[in-house]
């Protein structure tokens, strides 16, 4: 240390793998990270502010946009708080078809995760692998939505369209070649010595400063605390489901690995128990096409591949929200990030960065 | 010096050129459809049959591209960093025998001359890295600095092993001497340590820390474009090909078939092709571990090597002197050598991941959590050892 100065660098906005369009100046001497300091803004669009001048129906696909990863559970998210100040009970058929592509866009999600994980790690194979299983649940979306990404399929008091005539069929494979594929994956990096080694005991985090950080989702379960709003603070039907929910114990950056993929596994039990009770009936409820919910106020909660994803939704009786606040779980767990890169080695940051996951477009909005 | 030998010289070296950058050619390919293999995807498919003319359309690329120099770079030292990596890398080639007499200038002391040119890399690579006055760059020329030098040394420990089977330095000498048993089957540690450390020296997967793109964005490389940054990557691959080749050289053989009923020309080709293949497994196997394993962190690197591949290279040459010293039969070395070769990976295996818990997820049934109604329960998690 003798006269020797930390160096500041800067990792972003241009970083290969900060996921997005994120910065983090981080001074570090050698190797040693000694302070850290996010900077995020980078993607903002200003997009709860655009939602108070858009229709409700127009809104949803607003928030596509926020978490472009996961956007049918976005999507989910908006519509339950319209439909909660509406007072609007959904059709049991839409209810179960949202359940089916929530949960397989969460898989979606995860398996984004664990092959952009393998890059940060510098293994290339396992997003090649990710992808594969990744496109089998593109391919059945753009099939029932008509989209890859941006689905804007759930609607208001229901859906949009019904499934597709050979869903049943095509679900099947689907989840018999994800059930393989997850195993695969698994098989190739989960287990593996240097990947231990590299995410064993790195950008721990224990279970009360997660909580006190406002941290959410997998990320909070690596933690050792066993919360899951689709269990706590059930919404939709997911009381109907029997699934487990995977904890961890050191809320290490293998911890917070691991956690999503068995969260995909599990993910599979629903969508399976989901698809063997789907009723028929109608796909929603009957609204108008142009909304105005009576004046007042309402806060829902659901979980997003990435945590604790509330909207907050203020009415004036207009067709128009008054305002629109979004608790993403990106921006919220993104807090902790700091405290988790205390003492890291340069070579960690990537690592802890990326086993947060997050999504730009939520932080930013 | 008669104007005929300099241009016999002349020659051989354009030939030299000529032949190593048409095998750089052919590895860029090879790994890239190597690596699509691995990854259930198809590798370049479009230009000319199967892609096979790929490098070609990325070699004009690069040459056509713009060279980048960036406002605060140390002139100098920028444009003279390429050169300073390309050329050992080239200079290695002049004492390599494909086959018996071909070789540019087989020289007695071969070994100790490529030993001495491979060291010279870092400093290129580290030129590279301050010259690019870049702090991600300056980050990767330093530890390509510490992790190539660290190298070095078993590297170096196990060309010496082989050196004392062989009693020479002379590298078409110790391919005769392998005529009837590989080194390779005398020395498995050996073969390790030299291929590990040889991987860390090539910086490629595990050990590909200074130029990590997703920690360092390129390392000393970060800065360079065009034709500059062709000439690293030249470099790089004609490293590899060099390993690969001395791998053979040293402990596979070499050329040298077990029966060979023809002589002259076409027992030179013959030979020359059975090296070629020899090394093609070689290249196979770095290819392999490039699409299959993650990157180790630059602690974890120099643990490795220190802690590791040093101790296990002098106790590889202390083996190997005290079975020649004493006139021991070889199989004895060998025995040896696998014995300590299997409690290294074992050690490898399990020691270093001993202090890890690996079943750390539990899950918890839905059912379970809904009974416990109201505040959900908070377990703090401890940091593991």
């Amino acid at each position: 240390m003798d006269g020797s100065i930390d160096l500041m660098i800067n990792m972003g906005p241009q970083h290969p793998s900060t996921h997005g369009v994120f910065r983090l100046v981080i001074w570090v001497d050698g190797e040693r990270i000694i302070k850290s300091e996010p900077h995020i803004g980078y993607l903002h669009r200003g997009s709860e502010k655009i939602c108070e001048s858009e229709h409700y129906a127009q809104i949803v696909t607003l928030f596509d946009r926020m978490d472009y990863v996961g956007n049918l559970n976005s999507e989910l998210a908006f519509c339950l708080a319209t439909e909660k100040i509406m007072d609007v009970d959904v059709p049991e058929r839409a209810e179960y078809i949202r359940v089916i592509l929530c949960e397989l866009n969460r898989i979606a999600s995860h398996m984004l995760f664990y092959g952009v994980y393998g890059l940060d790690a510098g293994a290339m194979t396992p997003i090649l692998y990710a992808f594969r299983e990744r496109e089998k649940i593109q391919n059945l979306f753009e099939s029932i939505t008509g989209a890859r990404m941006m689905h804007n399929y759930i609607r208001i008091g229901g859906i949009k369209e019904d499934l597709p005539g050979d869903f049943q069929k095509r679900i099947v494979e689907v989840l018999d070649h994800l059930k393989r594929g997850i195993e695969e994956c698994d098989a190739l990096i989960s287990k593996n010595e240097m990947f231990l080694a590299r995410t064993k005991g790195v950008g721990s985090i224990s279970g009360s400063d997660a909580i006190d950080f406002g941290v959410t989702g997998p990320a909070l379960r690596a933690s050792g605390v066993a919360e899951d709003i689709r269990v706590t603070d059930s919404y939709s039907i997911y009381d109907r489901f029997d699934f487990n929910i995977p904890v961890g114990t050191y809320g290490d950056c293998w911890d917070r690995f691991y956690v999503r993929v068995e969260e995909m596994r599990e993910s599979i039990k629903i969508i399976e128990q989901a698809v063997r009770s789907l009723p028929e009936g109608d796909i929603s409820a009957s609204v108008r096409r142009i909304v105005r919910p009576p004046k007042g106020e309402v806060f829902v909660r659901t979980e997003s591949p990435r945590g604790d994803l509330a909207v907050f939704l203020v009415s004036d009786g207009t067709d128009k929200p008054y305002r629109v606040k979004v608790r993403a779980p990106s921006f919220a767990n993104l807090q902790a990030l700091e405290q988790m890169l205390q003492g890291a080695y340069l070579a960690d940051a990537v690592l802890i960065l990326g086993s947060i996951d997050l999504i730009m477009g939520e932080v930013d909005r | 010096m008669t104007l005929s030998e300099v241009f016999i010289i002349l020659a051989k070296a354009v030939i030299l050129m000529l032949s190593v950058s048409f095998v750089v050619l052919l590895l860029t390919y090879a790994e890239r459809k190597a690596l699509a293999r691995i990854q259930q995807r198809m590798g370049p498919t479009r230009v000319g049959f199967r892609g096979i003319l790929q490098p070609v359309a990325d070699a004009l690329k690069l040459i056509t591209k713009e060279d980048i120099l960036p406002t605060w770079a140390d002139k100098g030292i920028y444009w003279l960093a390429p050169i300073a990596v390309f050329v050992p890398a080239f200079l290695m080639w002049v004492t390599i025998p494909v086959a018996q007499q071909v070789v540019v200038e087989n020289l007695d002391l071969g070994l100790l001359y490529i030993v001495a040119i491979s060291v010279l890399s870092v400093l290129g690579l580290v030129m590279a890295g301050w010259g690019s006055a870049n702090k991600w760059a300056v980050m990767g020329g330093l530890r390509a600095a510490g992790q190539l030098i660290s190298y070095e040394i078993p590297f170096i420990m196990a060309i010496l092993g082989v050196v004392m089977l062989a009693q020479s330095l002379d590298l078409t000498e110790v391919v005769t001497q392998q005529n009837s048993v590989p080194f390779a089957l005398v020395q498995p540690l050996g073969l390790f340590i030299f291929l590990t450390s040889a991987l860390a020296e090539l910086g490629r997967t595990p050990f590909d820390i200074h130029h990590a793109e997703s920690e360092v964005v390129g390392g000393p490389f970060v800065e360079y474009s065009g034709a500059h940054w062709s000439i690293f990557f030249l470099a790089e691959y004609m490293n590899t090909f060099t390993i690969a080749v001395l791998t053979v050289l040293l402990f596979l053989g070499g050329w040298s078939w077990p029966i060979m009923p023809f002589d002259g020309f076409l027992h030179t080709t013959l030979s020359a092709i059975w090296l070629l293949l020899k090394t093609s497994a070689v290249i196979w196997l770095i290819f392999w571990i490039r699409g299959t394993y993650p990157r180790l962190r630059i602690d974890q690197l120099m643990a490795f090597g220190w802690k590791m591949l040093v101790p296990l290279s002098f106790l590889n040459i202390l083996m190997t002197a005290v079975v020649l010293f004493y006139s021991i039969p070889l199989w004895v070395l060998t025995c040896l050598s696998g014995i300590f070769l299997v409690a290294a990976v074992y050690i490898i295996r399990f020691s270093a991941s001993s202090s890890m818990e690996r079943e750390t997820i539990r899950l918890i049934s839905a059912k379970e959590l809904r009974s416990k109604v109201g505040i959900p329960p908070l377990e703090t998690g401890g940091k593991p050892e």
